[in-house]
């Protein structure tokens, strides 16, 4: 969610039970906006918190102009109880030394693709880090959204915020094919001719929701009778999407342990 | 870009002249170039022969000038003097028509700029032509430029602003590198650029004049030709371009967005869309809006029905007090620990629950949590009932389980034609009384705050059971079918309420000494034989240092009986023997068996007693069943 609309959106997603104390939310309004001028970033989102044992870690991205252009994810750990030690450092996939906490879940050493080569027999040690970028990027990767309208791509190929985008209306709400996930398209190519003379280049440039597999992995509900929208992700419990229609408020968060919910399709 | 753009705004008239085209592509450079024109336009304005004077040499300064010079007669001249020809009436003459544009450009620019949008349309090169054509009407006297703008005329008052307009679009174009921002200054500039290119032309072009005489004619019918193409509606849409750029650009202009022409697609979305939202505006918003206007109606009965229940409000103050707690308190508690549902809701939950308390007969009442389904989610709230107010258990679900075990003795019985099977159902565990073990809270749920409250049905140990080898989502109905292996026994219902039972039994924590034993003094760490299930509020409770409850987890203790195995709290022998009781946590024991009917609660993985024990031993507990699991 954008870091000016903060509070807003917090109460908005708020219904998933999983907030920031009132503390944690004056100190980030504080640092998201230090990000910002640091980083020159033109948008920073808060990406949201990945609940650990010991700590957790609270999550910013920052944008450049393009939209889709790879972007900085910036973490900052807090440890529980007292300790108030906060690192932030870029990632890119590369890292600079960490606490290495290693979570008791077995995941650990499937996380990264790396890791499968080593998988037979070493017990490589995965620092926290590495496991935390590659759980933010696929948690990104599969489950970060925005609506149909939010972002617009210009002849030249570049991705901007639309300002005229003024909401979904109610019918296109609580439909999955009004969201876009937020990462370039990988099926667009595969649709049929017709839907794609149905197409609106400029929008419709990203892979909806609506081919998701499994299918029913996302739970559309409305909220506050239909004043606003909800997405949970089903595959990765703790993702919230928020909009309200007909306006331009939306935004996604991710509050939950980081874990992808292999048992999708037997919980449907 | 440009060159289009140009094209586009030099639609004042359409001439089919490819050379007039060319003249007003000239034409239109000059028009850019000529940013002095502004004096010029005032000056004209005052002084149309000085003004008229002044252009030539403005417009030629670029080098297009000699172009235009060359190029056929003063074709823009002619659009410039029409309009004014037709705005001062016939019998301008070809002197007192550059004077008179300049009067009749500031006019028509009055005019333009309401009918700014009708000449708008995309006629492109065309419009120049017709421009470029007009001029020569001038310079073949008025005979002409009357047809002409007769012919104008009759294409309508549309017409007249419509060559304004294509003169205040030249003129807007020229200073476009300015800016947009002061489109009518532009537009009276344009125009009277226009009209002076046109003049220029004229000026400069007297002598070819002749061979343009055939041109306004021809002109007039593309004019006429262009518009009628434009106003001509679509098949599809009933809309015609004409209108719809002359909307367009209304829109833009008062809006005046940044950069328009980048978002130029999409306003023009907008205008179309805005064409069928007026239509079905009422009959959209009707049904759109219907179930929020529901669930406000029926959240403001809930915060109504408690204004109305001032007058006994003292009265039943007291009960209230005991039933429901304070949700906001527990809130700002929760809030400070990052979990919570925002301030809205939790106070629609908290009249909610007074709602509950009102309608039943409650003794204790909780809000429990929520728990999220994929259509709608459960706001759960955990009931205690007053003594002798408990509604009636439904024994129902005792008869089949008789029945089970009526049908293996059937079986039995039939020696002589079925082979005799040897399989005893085992005798289902009888589910806990109320206010007993899992059953002791009632628990209610709705889905949304102001929607009715209902009541799970109490919990039977095979449930449990069940519960913990399957994983399903919640939808938000509860009567939704459980499909499963192994098959869950119930619906949705039965299965949240399972889940509910494990969740209190397994993570309702309170502190060391909060609550003890009655009839001990409460010293938390005895390990207190025999088991109790009951508990209480310890007075004597001081409070434990903050730092000690987070550091060491064995200060807090369950106050929820575990759940055996089995899947109730006290342990049921179905086999009505006795065994060894065990009462360490011997983890691969997990089927041990305790004494027969006495004091049960023997939890299995607990030390001592199952009620308040530390939190520090569920860590061996899981310990335990991970090795459990391994092997």
């Amino acid at each position: 969610m954008d870091a000016e609309s903060l509070l807003l959106s917090l109460e908005l997603a708020s219904g998933s039970g999983q907030g920031l104390s009132p503390d944690r939310r004056a100190s980030l309004l504080t640092s998201l906006t230090l990000v910002k001028r640091d980083y020159r970033f033109d948008r920073v989102l808060f990406w949201g918190r990945i609940l650990g044992l010991v700590a957790d870690y609270y999550i910013a991205q920052g944008l450049s102009e393009d939209q889709l252009a790879p972007r900085k994810t910036l973490y900052r750990w807090r440890r529980r109880p007292e300790e108030m030690a906060t690192q932030t450092s870029v990632v890119k996939g590369r890292f600079m030394g960490d606490p290495s906490h290693e979570y008791e879940h077995t995941e650990v050493q499937k996380v990264n693709e790396g890791e499968k080569v080593f998988e037979e027999e070493v017990v490589v040690q995965i620092k926290e880090e590495t496991r935390l970028v590659s759980v933010i990027d696929q948690i990104d990767k599969a489950v970060a959204i925005v609506p149909r309208g939010a972002l617009f791509k210009t002849p030249f190929g570049s991705i901007n915020v639309n300002r005229t985008f003024e909401g979904l209306s109610l019918s296109e709400a609580k439909k999955l094919s009004s969201y876009f996930h937020f990462k370039e398209p990988v099926e667009l190519k595969n649709k049929t001719l017709l839907e794609k003379a149905d197409m609106d280049p400029s929008l419709d440039f990203m892979d909806s929701l609506e081919h998701d597999i499994p299918k029913g992995s996302w739970s559309i509900q409305m909220e506050r009778g239909n004043a606003l929208v909800v997405l949970r992700s089903l595959l990765w419990p703790g993702l919230t999407f928020y909009h309200t229609p007909r306006t331009k408020n939306y935004g996604y968060i991710y509050v939950g342990t980081g874990e992808k919910n292999i048992d999708l399709p037997f919980m449907l | 870009m440009p060159s289009s753009f140009r094209n586009f705004f030099l639609l004042t008239h359409f001439m089919e002249d490819s050379t007039t085209l060319k003249q007003e592509k000239e034409n239109q450079e000059l028009v850019e170039a000529g940013q002095p024109w502004e004096e010029m336009v005032t000056a004209s304005s005052q002084d149309p022969e000085s003004g008229l004077s002044e252009p030539p040499e403005v417009e030629q300064g670029p080098e297009a000038g000699p172009q235009t010079r060359s190029s056929p007669p003063g074709i823009p001249q002619s659009g410039a003097s029409t309009p004014v020809d037709d705005l001062t009436g016939p019998g301008a003459s070809t002197p007192p028509s550059p004077p008179q544009e300049p009067s009749t450009s500031l006019s028509p620019l009055a005019l333009a700029r309401q009918d700014f949008m009708a000449p708008w349309q995309s006629n492109k090169t065309t419009s120049v032509i017709s421009e470029a054509g007009t001029p020569p009407s001038d310079h073949l006297e008025q005979p002409s430029d009357k047809g002409e703008s007769t012919s104008h005329q009759t294409c309508q008052s549309e017409g007249n602003t419509f060559q304004l307009s294509q003169q205040t679009k030249c003129h807007l174009y020229g200073p476009r590198d300015v800016s947009y921002n002061n489109s009518k200054e532009k537009e009276l500039r344009f125009a009277i650029s226009q009209e002076k290119d046109s003049n220029s032309n004229y000026d400069l072009d007297q002598p070819e004049s002749g061979a343009s005489e055939m041109a306004p004619n021809m002109l007039e019918i593309a004019i006429q030709n262009a518009k009628a193409y434009l106003l001509k509606a679509s098949s599809k849409s009933g809309l015609n371009l004409y209108d719809h750029l002359s909307e367009m650009l209304t829109k833009v202009l008062d809006t005046r967005p940044e950069n328009p022409v980048d978002i130029i697609e999409n306003i023009s979305q907008d205008v179309k869309m805005a064409h069928f939202s007026k239509k079905l505006d009422t009959l959209q918003n009707e049904n759109e809006m219907l179930p929020t206007y529901e669930i406000a109606e029926k959240q403001k009965a809930l915060f109504l029905q408690g204004n109305l229940e001032g007058a006994d409000q003292e009265l039943e103050d007291e009960i209230t007090e005991h039933a429901l707690p304070n949700v906001m308190e527990s809130a700002f508690y929760f809030e400070q620990a990052g979990v919570g549902l925002g301030t809205d809701e939790t106070y629609r939950i908290f009249l909610a629950l007074k709602q509950l308390t009102d309608t039943h007969p409650i003794q204790k009442c909780r809000f429990w949590g929520k728990i999220l389904g994929l259509e709608m989610n459960y706001i759960v709230a955990e009931v205690e009932f007053r003594e002798g107010e408990d509604e009636e258990e439904v024994e129902e679900e005792d008869v089949p389980e008789e029945r089970d075990n009526g049908d293996s003795e059937a079986d039995e019985a039939d020696e002589d034609e079925l082979p005799r099977s040897f399989y005893k159902a085992p005798q289902a565990i009888p589910k806990e009384e109320s206010r007993t073990g899992a059953n002791k809270y009632v628990y209610f749920v709705c889905n949304e705050p102001g929607r009715p409250w209902v009541k799970l049905p109490a919990v039977t140990p095979a449930q449990i059971v069940i519960a913990r080898k399957i994983k399903k989502f919640f939808t938000g109905r509860l009567d939704t079918p459980i499909v499963s292996y192994p098959p869950f026994p119930g619906n949705e219902s039965n299965y949240l309420r399972a889940q509910i039972a494990r969740i209190s039994a397994g993570t309702h924590v309170s502190p060391l000494g909060f609550y003890h034993f009655g009839e001990e003094e409460g010293e938390e760490e005895e390990e207190i034989e025999g088991g109790r299930d009951s508990f209480e509020e310890n007075p004597d409770f001081e409070g434990i240092q903050v730092t000690d409850l987070v550091e060491s987890l064995s200060n807090w203790v369950h106050h929820v009986q575990h759940i055996l195995p089995q899947g109730r709290c006290n342990w049921f022998n179905p086999i009505q023997k006795s065994e060894e009781e065990e009462e360490e946590e011997e983890e691969e024991d997990e089927e041990k068996e305790d004494e027969k009917g006495e004091e049960p609660d023997y939890a299995e993985q607990e030390v001592g007693p199952p009620l308040l024990t530390p939190i520090s031993e569920d860590l061996v507990e899981i310990l335990a069943l991970m090795l459990m699991a391994a092997d």
